[in-house]
């Protein structure tokens, strides 16, 4: 079996999600609501039980990973683990080619813990819930399948899978204006993968006679030749950089392409937005280390300090939104758009530091974030509204949560201690021998955060209890926080301060990788 | 002993993590018991702990004794290496000493203090938590381990300040000290980037690696001290430049701003005074005694990097000198018994940095000792007192404390004495030293600095000296005023206040005043001013290797080596100033009834007199006005102004985008529909059909749209390649 984990990793949960589709479209809508009900509460389990198993074997992967074995395109597989190689459309070169290295097995944990996070945060999940769990463990199979694909057609398939639920996700179950954020998503997303496509096309066609593939592999030992190539006049690398930079760009979502996520945010329920913020923000920067940076060496030298700025960006402008922000999940979205300026910014920096702490800062934030939503989801559930200036005193009325609230707080505003600090802390170190002006301006960032950060802490929180909302909103009959939102946050915070102290941990694993991919795209 | 040394920070953190997961259910089961000798027993431990370290390393032979624990490697990338590691040194030592032997007494103190809080465990958990990062602070080997420590200790500050929380003038002084406090750091991370880059890779060529003979280059201090120890290396360091700048000036003006925040310096000083709403125990002890030390143990710590250019050392003595001066002149006039030590506190601090400025690293130590003794009394003794007044801060409504709460009242005088200067008290000889060093100490950039300094330092000693006076006389002298306290300013949460009757606080709280006010009236027989040649100065011989690296850069003036004369003369000009100090206090406040048309009441004429300049004085200069209308307001309307932008221009333009696509494909399907059948393709023909998708969903089962879409787009994928 071990030697198909990447495969069962991903496709339990895809036939697990399609059974749970069918057995919706079949079952007899005549049933009584008793029935209805149970079976509803077993697939529930079922799906929590699907997504443990793919997280088990995710961490089944990350003890089989050899961290000693880095990127060499000379070596076998170029030294991806755990591979499987076979011929799916052998007309067209296309494979089923799947394998994993220090940067991938770090993205295949978060996952596997944010999935299992994300079922247990739709337990209370009440409408069409067969068709939530269904769509829910295809999304899950699709982002394994994103993380493992080394065939870039593969890639592609995966990447267009976890459109189609997400969409619905959000569309069905999302909030008052779930239509427009969902097809908001769906078309900015698509317009991406539009582009990535045509990039793919043309990446399969200019090769030389007799060697099309769509392996990545592959195409990276062509690396020189799509360098030395025009397309349309223009030099062909930097072109289809930019056109993959643009998909990959729309879904970190790089400022000025990400008005998408505060909207899907706001509308998702709170499942929803762990899984958007936890872990599909970070394919798009995932892609970008995958294929831009290994593919086209040369033209990502060429655009690093473009990622820079943009990073920059990033970084102090969503700092800045976030601050203005009235409801409180938006601003939780805008903060995601502040911190993963830092993973842009570290990936621009060319050191192996700085690569470090951007990979841990997708790690990092997506524990974070998670937490973020989970204890926005936790209490909008309550309250039935997000708006930051009518709650007041709330750490009288719920003091567990307050506690985790501080503690994902702090956490999001970069507190030595926890997970994020390290990862900005080396982005920063490691950024600043190549792009000193940019990082000064993203330090700014440690005022603006703690701005925001703090502020709405302070407004959510402290002070006294506001009566006329408290009568309003019933604020007084809240309950704390519950056993399963307990069981869902303390693990991410146990984690997050594990990360933040003992981050050799993480970066044990994946600095081989990275240190050789960045030492392959400077050489 | 060495391996032991973690078990200092620790045992305050098993406090505070007990405290915070069991706190809850034991305080509400067994009571405050348990919690309070689980929360004193760790700091006492350490303390003991401390003691054992100081011995073992005062044993040691030789100059640079040093005693080195290495935990665990957490980062090991390229030239980044991080390893949790303490070390403890000479100085190290001192500043634990202080901190786990003043922690522990305020630990007690608070018992007293915080009785029947409802939240009294998490009060000593979040105390322990403090005592812990700041322990990291102090005895972190590197950098960042300090760094730890020092964001560490701001956030336990945060949390104590806001700890009564359901005001949120109390949660809002937090925010503000954690916010300003971020500004600073804000310039000691980019300096921190700054020396990083000078010391590694980026100039291999120049090199430090014959200096260090190792690969990796890691940011310990000792390893820093030995680089700075090395002239070629001072050199070349000197030489690099960042913007046109050196980065041996550069680089410590940006961690001196990190220090600005930390330790309530000009410009950064305003979140301090407003820290005072936090419990007074969370006063004595981060806002007097330890925290706010940090950056004065920041800038000696890192002494051979802050001596080697004389415009750091002026900008350094400059902001101190104006620092104590500017907060002297505040607390002149204030009437809250807390806010005049707040004050008192930045000016103190001023000193020190006079002190670390000039070059007299040991005298700033030794000022951050005494000063920790007689300041965290003093907070102390007006915790005491306040709770004697139920909760009242102000001093015109109190008085005649003398006689109601006489232990208390015998050590707050002590301290007053130690702390204005008059001869003999421990606050005396550190601070008379640092007046001498900032005298007599050459500045190689301006000449005539030393006198400035001096002259700024020595009138702020004679406001200090009148300021505490004013607060001893106007606390403890006379008759009680309490009957005058107005029905509606009722401070804290005590409901009855005036007509108690005050009496003297319990003994968890006179105890530790006592042990400290001896420790604040003899600790200065360790620092002995070197004219008294028979007596050892056994503190500066005990931190002198410490510093040994920059004392080669920093000289006495031509001359003034041996003048004993002029030390003698500049000596007797402070106790001059003290009793000047002393003696108007009392003339204005000693047993003043404080009746505004009282013939006796001369400062209430002055202030008639002089009263737009009370005024400004009173109202702070107006700074945090000054402060919230440019910066605060101006940061906000910013955010608005982008927030807007992101709303109406960028989701504007890509609204606007899908609305022309919208209608083109609305011409296109007719188009479509009507003439050329299948002619659509690209965007149109996408969200075309996803609309007409959008809208089918609406009535029919999406399960089968799902399988149905995945399955087709897979295969019109396919398809696609295939007919391509």
């Amino acid at each position: 079996m071990s030697s198909y984990i990447l495969s069962l990793m991903t496709f339990i949960p895809l036939f697990a999600g399609i059974i749970i589709a069918s057995l919706a479209i079949f079952s007899k809508k005549k049933e009584s609501e008793e029935e209805q009900d149970s079976l509803d509460g077993l697939i529930k389990w079922i799906a929590l039980g699907v997504t443990l198993i793919s997280f088990g074997f995710a961490i089944w992967a990350y003890f089989k990973y050899d961290p000693t074995k880095v990127f060499d395109l000379n070596a076998k597989n170029a030294n991806m683990q755990l591979t499987e190689h076979y011929y799916w459309i052998r007309s067209f070169h296309i494979t089923y080619y799947v394998g994993i290295d220090g940067l991938s097995v770090l993205m295949l944990l978060l996952t596997g813990f944010v999935s299992v996070v994300g079922v247990l945060a739709s337990w209370n999940i009440k409408k069409k819930v067969k068709g939530y769990y269904a769509l829910y463990l295809i999304l899950i199979a699709a982002m394994y399948g994103v993380f493992i694909a080394l065939d870039f057609f593969l890639f592609y398939v995966f990447w267009e899978l976890m459109l189609l639920p997400m969409y619905f996700l959000i569309g069905i179950w999302g909030g008052p204006r779930k239509e427009y954020a969902a097809i908001k998503f769906f078309i900015y997303t698509l317009i991406g993968s539009l582009f990535m496509l045509l990039a793919i096309i043309a990446l399969y066609y200019n090769l030389p006679a007799g060697q099309h593939t769509f392996n990545i592999i592959d195409m990276i030992k062509h690396a020189d030749h799509y360098a030395s190539i025009k397309i349309l006049g223009l030099p062909f690398d930097k072109v289809v950089w930019l056109a993959l930079f643009f998909g990959f760009a729309v879904k970190i979502p790089m400022f000025p392409f990400h008005t998408w996520l505060p909207d899907a945010h706001v509308q998702a329920p709170t499942p929803i937005s762990i899984i958007l913020a936890g872990v599909l923000l970070k394919m798009g920067t995932y892609g970008i280390l995958r294929v831009n940076y290994t593919i086209f060496p040369h033209a990502t030298m060429w655009a690093a300090t473009g990622i820079a700025v943009f990073g920059v960006i990033n970084i102090v402008y969503g700092a800045m939104v976030a601050m203005a922000q009235r409801d409180l999940k938006k601003m939780i979205a805008y903060s995601s758009v502040s911190h993963m300026g830092y993973v842009m910014l570290g990936m621009a920096g060319m050191t192996a530091a700085a690569m470090n702490g951007a990979v841990l800062q997708m790690f990092s934030h997506g524990i974070i974030t998670a937490m973020l939503f989970m204890l926005v989801g936790v209490i909008y559930e309550r309250a039935h509204h997000r708006v930051i200036d009518n709650f007041g005193g709330i750490a009288q009325l719920m003091p567990i949560y307050a506690a985790f609230a501080g503690i994902a707080w702090f956490a999001a505003l970069g507190l030595p201690g926890f997970s994020g600090f390290i990862a900005e802390a080396l982005v920063f170190l490691g950024s600043f021998k190549n792009l000193q002006p940019y990082v000064i301006i993203a330090a700014l960032s440690v005022i603006l955060t703690a701005g925001y950060m703090l502020w709405s802490y302070q407004r959510v929180f402290f002070g006294p209890i506001k009566e006329d909302m408290a009568a309003k909103y019933h604020y007084r009959s809240f309950k704390d926080l519950s056993i399963r939102e307990l069981i869902i946050l303390a693990p991410l915070a146990i984690t997050a301060i594990i990360v933040g102290f003992y981050p050799k941990i993480v970066l044990s694993m994946m600095d081989g990788t990275l240190s050789a991919l960045v030492n392959y795209v400077t050489k | 002993m060495a391996k032991y040394l973690f078990l200092i920070p620790l045992f305050p953190l098993i406090g505070a993590v007990f405290n915070a997961l069991f706190g809850y259910s034991i305080h509400k089961k067994k009571g405050e018991k348990p919690i309070h000798w689980l929360a004193i027993l760790m700091p006492v431990a350490s303390f003991v702990v401390a003691v054992m370290v100081f011995v073992n390393l005062a044993s040691q032979s030789g100059e640079h004794k040093l005693l080195t624990n290495h935990l665990f490697e957490m980062v090991n990338i390229e030239f980044v290496k991080i390893n949790m590691a303490f070390a403890v040194d000479q100085l190290s030592a001192v500043m634990i000493l202080i901190v786990t032997g003043v922690g522990s007494l305020i630990h007690i103190y608070a018992v007293g203090y915080m009785h029947g809080d409802e939240s009294y465990w998490r009060f000593f958990s979040y105390l322990n938590i403090f005592l812990f990062a700041m322990l990291l602070l102090v005895m972190g080997d590197n950098l960042i381990v300090m760094f730890f420590g020092w964001e560490g200790v701001g956030f336990a500050s945060y949390a104590l300040i806001g700890f009564w929380y359901k005001d949120v003038n109390n949660a809002s002084a937090g925010m503000k000290a954690f916010i300003v406090n971020r500004i600073g750091d804000f310039g000691f991370l980019v300096g921190f980037f700054l020396l990083f880059w000078g010391l590694s890779g980026a100039w291999t060529e120049v090199g430090h690696h014959y200096v260090m003979g190792e690969e990796h280059f890691t940011i310990t201090f000792t390893e820093l001290h030995k680089l700075f120890a090395n002239e070629e290396f001072v050199n070349a360091f000197k030489a690099k430049t960042f913007m046109g700048v050196s980065l041996a000036t550069l680089v410590p003006l940006l961690l001196f701003v990190g220090a600005t925040g930390k330790s309530a310096q000009i410009p950064l000083y305003v979140w301090l005074p407003d820290a005072m709403a936090g419990p007074t125990p969370v006063s004595a002890l981060i806002h007097a005694a330890t925290m706010v030390t940090s950056g004065v143990y920041m800038i000696s710590r890192l002494n051979f990097l802050f001596s080697i250019s004389p415009w750091v050392m002026v900008v350094i003595t400059g902001i101190g000198a104006l620092t104590a001066l500017f907060a002297a002149s505040i607390a002149l006039v204030q009437r809250d018994i807390k806010k005049v030590l707040a004050y008192s506190t930045v000016s103190q601090l001023g000193y020190m940095f006079i002190a670390v400025g000039t070059g007299a690293y040991w005298a700033g130590i030794f000022h951050v000792m005494t000063h920790a003794f007689f300041k965290a009394l003093l907070f102390m003794g007006a915790g005491s007192v306040i709770m004697g007044m139920h909760h009242e801060q102000d001093m015109f409504y109190m008085g005649g404390l003398r006689k109601k709460m006489p232990k208390t009242h015998m050590t707050m005088l002590l301290a007053t004495i130690s702390i204005a200067g008059l001869p003999g008290l421990a606050g005396f000889f550190s601070k008379d030293e640092i007046l001498w060093k900032a005298f007599a100490t050459e500045n190689q950039a301006i000449s005539w600095w030393p006198y400035l300094v001096w002259g700024m330092g020595a009138l702020a000693a004679l406001f200090t000296s009148f300021y505490m006076f004013r607060l001893y006389f106007m606390t403890f002298s006379g008759e009680n005023r309490a009957d005058r306290i107005p029905v509606t300013t009722h401070h804290g949460d005590d409901e009855h206040h005036g007509h108690h009757e005050i009496k003297e606080s319990p003994s968890s709280v006179t105890i530790p005043l006592m042990i400290l006010a001896f420790l604040a009236t003899f600790a200065g027989y360790i620092g002995m001013p070197h004219l008294f040649h028979a007596l050892p100065n056994y503190l500066e011989h005990w931190l002198e290797p410490v510093f040994e690296t920059s004392t080669e850069h920093i000289h006495l003036r031509h001359g003034l080596e041996h003048s004993l004369g002029l030390e003698w003369g500049l000596m007797t000009v402070s106790i001059v100033l003290a009793f000047v100090g002393f003696f108007v206090a009392k003339r204005f406040y000693n047993n003043n009834p404080l009746i505004e048309d009282d013939p006796n009441n001369i400062p209430a004429k002055l202030k008639k007199k002089f009263a737009m300049f009370h005024e400004i004085l009173f109202q702070k200069y107006f700074v945090d006005e000054l402060y919230f209308f440019f910066v605060v307001n101006n940061l906000l309307r910013l955010n608005n102004l982008l927030s807007w932008f992101d709303g109406k221009i960028i989701d504007g333009i890509v609204n606007n985008v899908a609305l022309v696509v919208k209608i083109f494909t609305f011409f296109a399907g007719a188009i479509d529909k009507y003439i050329v059948d299948g002619m659509v393709k690209g965007v149109g023909n996408i969200v075309f059909t996803l609309n007409r998708r959008v809208a089918a969903l609406q009535t029919g089962r999406i399960q089968t749209y799902v399988i149905g879409m995945s399955a087709g787009l897979v295969l019109i994928i396919i398809i696609r390649y295939i007919l391509l």
